[in-house]
């Protein structure tokens, strides 16, 4: 699949194949889903009929074109479905085109014999081998060996990933290819129950299930639907006191206008539409619940690491102790970095350049200590001196007897200090003196406290986890801007807090890649998790981030609300559009009962039938008009609900009132002028 | 339009707001069953009445179990009453040997009262007898305001308690709210009325000599008691024919004043009563600010139009505003504005005859019960009725701030939406469709007593009053028939019950909810952002549904009148 693309709505190869699809879907079976796209069909068919068999006084040419554009309100709302389905369909089909020529090499025991199987054919528990260049045949998990693979068949990135058993790399996806080495791998899933055929069933909109929120509303359409039916069905009944009758063409007409075809004809447009927005983001959600809980999040649990800071840290000072200068302790730390090929151990050459203008070179014969687990000190031997660079109380443990002297405790002292700010202090000694430390910073990422503050108008709580120590967590937390922090977090720790703030009614999100995630990401109630993660962690939540960067949590939220707002905002436009639809046919309809009735034909239109003609009109081609912003949701910019419903009130809410006056009347100048009535 | 008129028009407005707190904080001890201070006088008597009855005040009840008592309390009062009429020639308490009532118009008279609508198909003084209207219809004037005020707790419990299965007991409600609310704000009230010069007598007629010197025989009776609690419950069943035009109901302009406020007064109430049971009292003056620019804006149409008169009088000579079917002691502003408060609050009582109205000075009180009667509306049933508005209005425009939609703290979903609309859905299809019925049918079309745009008026004011659980009458229609008893009588139940139903369904759902708690990002409630959503939501879904109907009755009728046709 391809990175986030942009694709114009209306290509010639979307487009055609959604005009086919419109007419298949007319059939009263599928249509029965969209109850009002339902009864404007059966109206529409009503209204062929009568073509033939009505009598009433309105012309043939006139009823004609009623029952034109009644089908084509049908076909519009069919249309605007089979257009959000074909985006997600042109994805599948590749996929599908992966999924065809899986074939798996399954292991008969320990040893390298293998029979070649169809990858459908692979059941729970078998072991697969897989070698450089063989295609994964199923979702597993690497047993045995290390392998570097590339996933770009699903993430879209050709940047290899490592796989290797144990630890949290450890998940392999179908579909991806093994580019170098060879890996074992336990078939994780049945067959067609792969992420493979999630992604396939998720872009193609083939389960798609109607969402809680979509559920609510469809029922609140129908009962909108019935509402107007008795206005309208009480018509004749009304008319018949006052002498006269109306005909059946002008009362489906009117019924058609009121009822809300606009929101019902691009409802599940909208919906699958907001889905492929996620996918085309790169995260697939297992439903769309997810999607729509997303919108609701009141917190957001976000890793330190990564997310709200840049991974590595980055030397920001230096602090000297013992007398030694500030420029001795740069020089010292300067050379113990050079060999240092680490973010960290560049980043104190930098720091030393640039703060003592010191330039040093790899002194000759010099000889490099590397880092080890057990010693955690690196360094350099160069001419007799001995300079060491490592944890402080690595440092003092190396130089015993150090421990004991005035530059040890204002060591202590400083780096007390350090971890008060939110950095990680590394020591520096030189033959066994102590010189100072490295004030190594968390560097926040640039532009994430502006986000949280903009999280915070929205009204959700951010809450760091980290590893670290509360000291550090909290000046982190502090230079961040985030509302909390969770230091020395086990997943233990994790798990209660999602709980405790579910207990009191909130919506908790957050993301996480290892196995001991797991328990966490399955009660979030969204739980975003890491593509690169366990197989676990990928079964536990319920969503999956291909590109595996934790920040994309704010915008899943993000796209969660944005397609809340768009059924809103739709079904506002559609429900305020009713008043000039009424302004529209009543005084058309009745004219002929009560001449009088005309002044409420506030926009002045030409004639009763070119009235009723254009709020038709206007009824049909609106759906259309609205598709491209069904298919890309309204503009959406993080903001407090008061001022979000005041902006999206004015747009959608007068706008709903004002465009179908404007539109209405000039459709009736066309139509007049055309001479279509 | 007179600046005397407006002053009246705001200074009733603004006592009432003074009014809405202490009224309110006295509900609320009743919603939460504290003590008052009359309980100290009165706390035995509702403890007796426990006793006496086996219940148990503290046992909490599901909206299953609430609706299903409510449901047989009133059936079975109802059957008490319907006897009673139908008995009243055998029965004691009839000095003027008054016959018993005919069936269809025993059961009309029996759901009217029942359902707090009043509608009466008869006229009081010439067919109730004294035990009739004190056994047969008083009781129904207390225990049906106070069963609206208690499915209202119930409703806000709903949304107040969080993962609760209860929503109350319903006999401890309707106990404490007839005990400590209604009973004695009537009796101070009846004797204020007393004072003002309305009978309370049990002789049912008296014999004067008038200035003429002519003997007249007038009807009285015990008219004070029932007066008070025909205001302070909404229910507006008058002693007299004439309600409270007639100057034994309603003798002065200070008790015009305070009966107009009775109406509203418990209503006021109750908004705040709200805002307080869900723990933010803004909620309940947002809600109260809506419900009081609709009521404003009612008034000044029909103020105004009443004001400006009927153009073909001033061609004939007549100068001035409407005074047809008006009484001469309150003239127009007190009239316009006791016929929008009356309408507005499901009450039905009247002090001008609403069928001489100018056509659209007559389609406010039309359009205010066609709304639901959601405008401050019955006692209880007005904020209920108005709640599920408030469901459909959050679940409508909610969604645009990228939330489920949630209102005071709880989610609305599917069921909620449904049983919305399913309440809702009932008034047009009751009103419309017996309006439609009645429109086609002999029996129905033999009911108006004028022809054209108005008789088509007057049928449907009947059935709107009904459904809407007001019983004002537009008059002009002869109602006591068996075809529009009966359909009146069916109209009036369904109006009541059909949308109880639902609504206590709605309770129960949310009670057993969590409590989401509110953040910069849950959807405002309290702002004019709010009231202005909520106005346009009601007017929409409410008044575009009766669009048609209103085109073919009073619109036309008023075009016709500008154009200088006498309908």
């Amino acid at each position: 699949m391809a990175n986030t693309q942009t694709k114009s709505l209306f290509t010639a190869d979307l487009v055609v194949p959604a005009i086919k699809a419109s007419f298949l879907k007319l059939d009263p079976r599928e249509l029965v889903r969209n109850p009002v796209m339902f009864v404007t069909a059966a109206v529409a068919a009503l209204m062929t009929v009568l073509l033939v068999v009505g009598h009433d006084d309105l012309g043939l040419g006139f009823k004609l074109q009623l029952a034109v554009w009644l089908w084509l309100t049908v076909l519009f709302g069919t249309f605007a479905e089979a257009l959000a389905e074909g985006r997600g369909k042109a994805q599948a089909a590749s996929l599908r085109a992966t999924k065809a020529e899986l074939t798996a090499k399954r292991l008969r025991g320990a040893d390298r014999d293998y029979d070649d199987v169809p990858a459908s054919q692979l059941k729970v528990g078998d072991i697969v081998l897989v070698e450089t260049g063989d295609l994964i045949p199923s979702d597993g998990d690497v047993v045995a060996g290390v392998a570097s693979v590339n996933e770009a068949a699903i993430t879209g990135e050709s940047a290899p990933v490592i796989r290797e058993a144990g630890g949290d790399r450890s998940a392999v996806t179908a579909g991806t290819r093994v580019i170098s080495d060879e890996v074992r791998v336990k078939v994780t899933v049945e067959p067609g129950h792969g992420f493979l055929d999630r992604m396939i069933a998720l872009v193609e909109g083939a389960e798609r299930q109607k969402t809680p929120n979509e559920v609510a509303l469809t029922i609140l359409l129908v009962g909108l639907t019935i509402i107007f039916l008795i206005a309208v069905g009480t018509i004749p009944g009304f008319a018949s006191y006052a002498g006269g009758s109306i005909p059946v063409a002008m009362l489906a007409a009117l019924l058609v206008t009121l009822i809300p075809t606009t929101i019902a004809a691009l409802l599940s447009a909208i919906g699958i539409a907001g889905m492929d927005r996620l996918v085309r983001f790169n995260v697939l959600a297992k439903s769309g619940r997810a999607v729509e809980a997303a919108g609701d999040v009141d917190v957001l649990l976000l890793d330190k690491t990564g997310t709200i800071t840049i991974g590595d840290r980055q030397a920001s000072e230096f602090r000297a102790v013992g007398g030694a200068s500030e420029a001795e302790l740069a020089e010292a730390a300067l050379l113990a970095s050079l060999a240092d090929e680490t973010p960290e151990g560049r980043s104190v050459v930098v720091l030393a350049r640039d703060r003592f203008d010191l330039q040093r070179s790899m002194p000759r014969g010099c000889e490099v200590i590397p880092f080890t687990a057990q010693t955690r000190v690196s360094g350099l031997r160069f001419d007799g001196t001995l300079i060491q660079k490592g944890a402080v109380d690595s440092i003092l443990r190396a130089n015993p007897g150090s421990g004991e002297t005035a530059a040890a405790t204002e060591l202590r002292r400083i780096t007390d200090e350090i971890a008060r700010a939110g950095g990680t202090p590394l020591a520096v000694a030189k033959d066994g003196r102590l010189l100072g430390a490295i004030f190594l910073k968390d560097v926040v990422k640039a532009g994430i406290r502006e986000r949280f503050g903009e999280l915070r108008t929205m009204g959700i709580r951010t809450v760091m986890i980290t590893g670290d120590n509360p000291l550090t967590a909290a000046a982190i937390a502090a230079e961040a801007g985030v509302d909390d922090f969770l230091a020395q977090a086990t997943p233990e720790d994790k798990l209660a807090l999602i709980r405790k703030e579910q207990a009191g009614g909130k919506l908790v999100a957050m993301c996480g890649d290892g196995t001991n995630d797991a328990p966490a990401l399955a009660q979030a109630d969204v739980g975003v998790a890491m593509n690169t993660g366990t197989q676990a962690a990928r079964e536990a939540g319920n969503m999956v981030d291909l590109d595996s960067d934790p920040t994309k949590l704010i915008e899943v939220v993000g796209l969660g609300k944005q397609l809340l707002m768009t059924r809103g905002a739709l079904t506002t436009f559609s429900v305020a559009n009713d008043v000039a639809k009424y302004f529209a046919i009543i005084p058309a309809m009745f004219v002929v009962l009560y001449p009088g009735l005309d002044v409420l034909n506030v926009m002045r239109l030409a004639t009763p039938q070119s009235a009723i003609l254009s709020a038709i009109i206007f009824n049909a081609v609106i759906i259309p008009l609205l598709v491209p912003l069904a298919l890309k949701g309204v503009a959406y910019r993080p903001m407090g609900a008061g001022a979000l419903l005041a902006r999206n009130l004015a747009v959608y809410g007068l706008g709903g009132l004002v465009a179908p006056f404007v539109g209405i009347k000039i459709i009736d100048l066309v139509v007049g002028g055309i001479g279509l009535a | 339009m007179t600046l005397q008129g407006w002053f009246l028009i705001l200074a009733f407005i603004g006592l009432l707001l003074a009014l809405t707190k202490p009224v309110g904080l006295w509900l609320h001890a009743l919603y939460e069953g504290r003590r008052t201070p009359l309980h100290r006088v009165l706390g035995p008597v509702e403890r007796g009445f426990y006793r006496l009855s086996g219940i148990d005040p503290a046992a909490e009840q599901g909206w299953r179990r609430y609706a299903l008592h409510m449901l047989l309390f009133n059936v079975v009062l109802m059957a008490f009453t319907y006897a009673v009429l139908r008995l009243q020639g055998v029965l004691p308490g009839n000095p003027q040997r008054l016959a018993g009532l005919s069936p269809h118009l025993a059961f009309n008279t029996a759901i009217s009262f029942a359902t707090n609508t009043n509608w009466q198909s008869y006229g009081g003084e010439s067919t109730m007898s004294n035990l009739s209207q004190m056994l047969g219809l008083a009781i129904h004037n207390f225990l049906s305001a106070a069963t609206g005020i208690a499915l209202a707790f119930a409703l806000f419990r709903g949304f107040a308690r969080a993962e609760a299965k209860t929503v109350g007991n319903f006999w401890a409600d309707v106990t404490r709210v007839t005990l400590y609310l209604l009973l004695p704000l009537c009796i101070v009230y009846t004797l204020f009325l007393i004072a003002s010069g309305v009978p309370q007598t049990l002789a049912a007629t008296i014999e004067v000599d008038t200035l003429e010197g002519i003997r007249q025989v007038l009807a009285t009776g015990p008219v004070a008691s029932q007066e008070a609690i025909k205001m302070l419950g909404t229910n507006g069943g008058g002693f007299f024919n004439a309600n409270s035009a007639h100057p034994f109901e309603n003798p002065t302009a200070l008790t015009n004043f305070v009966q107009m406020l009775s109406i509203f007064v418990v209503g006021f109430g109750l908004t705040w009563c709200f805002g307080r049971a869900v723990g933010n009292t803004r909620q309940g003056w947002a809600i109260l600010s809506a419900m009081v620019i609709l009521f404003l804006a009612g008034v000044t149409v029909t103020y105004w139009q009443e004001a400006a008169g009927n153009p073909v009088l001033h061609h004939l000579g007549v100068a001035g505003g409407n005074m047809e079917g008006k009484e001469v002691r309150f003239g127009i502003a007190a009239s316009s504005l006791f016929a929008v408060v009356t309408t507005a609050a499901s009450c039905g009582a009247v002090n001008a005859m609403h069928d001489s109205f100018t056509a659209l000075g007559g389609m406010i009180p039309l359009f205010n019960m066609q709304l639901g009667e959601v405008v401050i509306g019955g006692v209880g049933a007005g904020i209920y009725g108005f709640l599920l508005f408030a469901i459909l209005a959050v679940f409508v425009a909610g969604l645009m701030v990228g939330r489920t939609p949630e209102y005071v703290g709880k989610k609305i979903e599917a069921r909620e939406v449904k049983l919305a609309v399913l309440a809702i859905a009932v008034l047009p299809l009751m009103i419309l469709g017996l309006t439609a019925l009645s429109s086609v049918a002999a029996q129905g079309l033999a009911g108006p007593l004028n022809k054209g745009p108005h008789g088509f008026s007057e049928i449907l004011y009947a059935f709107t009053s009904a459904v809407g659980n007001n019983g004002s009458a537009f008059a002009g229609l002869t109602a006591s028939t068996p075809w529009y008893d009966g359909l009146l009588g069916v109209a009036m139940w369904a109006g009541r019950f059909f949308v109880i139903v639902p609504m206590l369904a709605i309770a129960g759902s949310l009670a057993a909810k969590k409590h989401t708690p509110e953040s910069a990002g849950s959807f405002p409630t309290t702002g004019g952002l709010w009231v202005g959503l909520l106005v346009g939501i009601i007017l929409i879904l409410g008044g575009l549904t009766f669009l048609p109907s209103l085109a073919l009755g009073p619109i036309a009728d008023h075009l016709a009148m500008i154009r200088g046709q006498l309908s």
